[in-house]
């Protein structure tokens, strides 16, 4: 059943005609999201008893943040997928994250450099934690370098796939490089199985802009995607029935 | 058909275990390395390298804290709850620099065991509320409302 649907959704015109009808409904979604998270982070949430106002770029900070982790896991096993099974869209769904999550990784890396010269008194500095996201930068850069680096484009997902699987390795390097050395990045707020030491008013506003950012992505990737489904069957028979719908 | 993908999958399930292996034993190797400071203990117990710069964290000890009367130069305690290494610097502190703060300072020690920094990071909890509620709690120094 799930399999049944699965190989529906994967194929091609289904995909982009769906596609097509979702995208005025996610974006609707974003922007509503993206307005309350902001209101709510800069204007109604209270500011934090250490850090003043300076705190809330966390709104931007930790869902971007956990973004770059997010798409690097999708990336990763939408990659997979397309190696064992040789789905054409998850080869695509695979490639198109990469530049989503790429950007994601240097507004998390910019903001948390923004963040730290006021609080710590330091632009950057080598602990595990900024380390280890840096090397995440690099990962997404050497996803879509060598991408585009290999002619056939089938060829290049396959190697690209075996590229980002290896680089998952550093996903639990970068959640747990807090705990497991000292690290001048502080420890987990929200992502740990005690209580959230987060006041419920600044914590809601979070969650609502990692909501919109997960959305954005959403957004992003299937435009992305479709984009590269024309791009690389450019003489489909379903495009071509496309184009008589459109007329 | 059936079979071969299995096999494909198989590989890379292979693949993954053995770098996530491998990468935790190259981690291991290097985990002294990959410290981002020393603690008060560490330097105490002669873990800490003599002669050449390196990293201490730790707490600043409640009213520690002595400036010189003339110049910035600024002593105090460092802890990490079981032992205490004293800090000398001049300069000007971060912002979140305070008595009870974590703080990671950069520099070495000298002759008498003082560490003589050069410079100091001001080091932040996970801990996010509004001042009302940090007053409120007995944990929390109330003097850090601004």
């Amino acid at each position: 059943m799930f399999m049944r649907f699965i190989y529906k959704f994967s194929s091609p015109p289904y995909f982009y005609a769906i596609s097509g009808k979702m995208l005025p409904w996610l974006t609707a979604l974003f922007f509503v999201l993206l307005g309350y998270g902001l209101y709510g982070g800069l204007i109604t949430a209270p500011a934090d008893y250490q850090q003043g106002d300076s705190f809330r770029i966390i709104y931007v900070h930790v869902p971007a943040a956990w973004m770059s982790m997010f798409i690097y896991v999708v990336m990763a096993i939408s990659g997979g997928i397309g190696l064992v099974w040789r789905i054409k869209l998850a080869e695509i769904v695979s490639i198109s994250s990469a530049s989503v999550g790429a950007s994601f990784t240097f507004l998390a890396l910019v903001t948390g450099s923004l963040w730290g010269k006021p609080m710590w008194g330091a632009w950057w500095v080598w602990d595990a934690r900024l380390t280890s996201e840096l090397i995440l930068l690099f990962l997404y850069l050497g996803v879509i370098g060598l991408y585009n680096g290999i002619e056939d484009k089938r060829t290049a997902s396959r190697a690209v796939a075996i590229l980002a699987l290896v680089g998952v390795v550093n996903i639990p390097i970068i959640h747990y490089s807090v705990e497991w050395w000292n690290t001048l990045h502080q420890g987990a707020t929200v992502t740990k199985l005690d209580k959230p030491s987060i006041h419920i008013d600044m914590l809601i506003p979070l969650l609502v802009m990692a909501g919109a950012f997960k959305v954005y992505y959403f957004i992003a990737l299937l435009l992305r995607c479709r984009n590269e489904l024309l791009e690389r069957e450019p003489n489909g028979k379903w495009i071509d029935e496309l184009l008589e719908k459109v007329k | 058909m059936r079979i071969i993908k299995q096999k494909r999958l198989g590989l890379i399930l292979l693949m993954v275990a053995g770098i996530s292996i491998a990468t935790f034993f190259g981690l291991r190797a290097f985990n002294d390395n990959l410290m981002y400071f020393f603690s008060a203990t560490d330097v105490i117990e002669g873990k800490a390298p003599k002669d050449h710069l390196f990293r201490l964290g730790g707490m600043v000890v409640k009213g520690s804290v002595v400036r010189q009367p003339s110049g910035l130069t600024v002593r105090f305690v460092l802890t990490d709850m079981a032992k205490e290494v004293t800090v000398e610097y001049t300069g000007i502190l971060p912002d979140l620099f305070r008595e009870g703060q974590g703080i990671v300072a950069n520099g070495k020690l000298d002759a008498n065991g003082v560490f003589i920094a050069q410079e100091v990071l001001a080091k932040h909890d996970e801990n996010y509320m509004p001042p009302e509620v940090a007053g409120s709690m007995k944990t929390a120094p109330a003097e850090t409302q601004k």
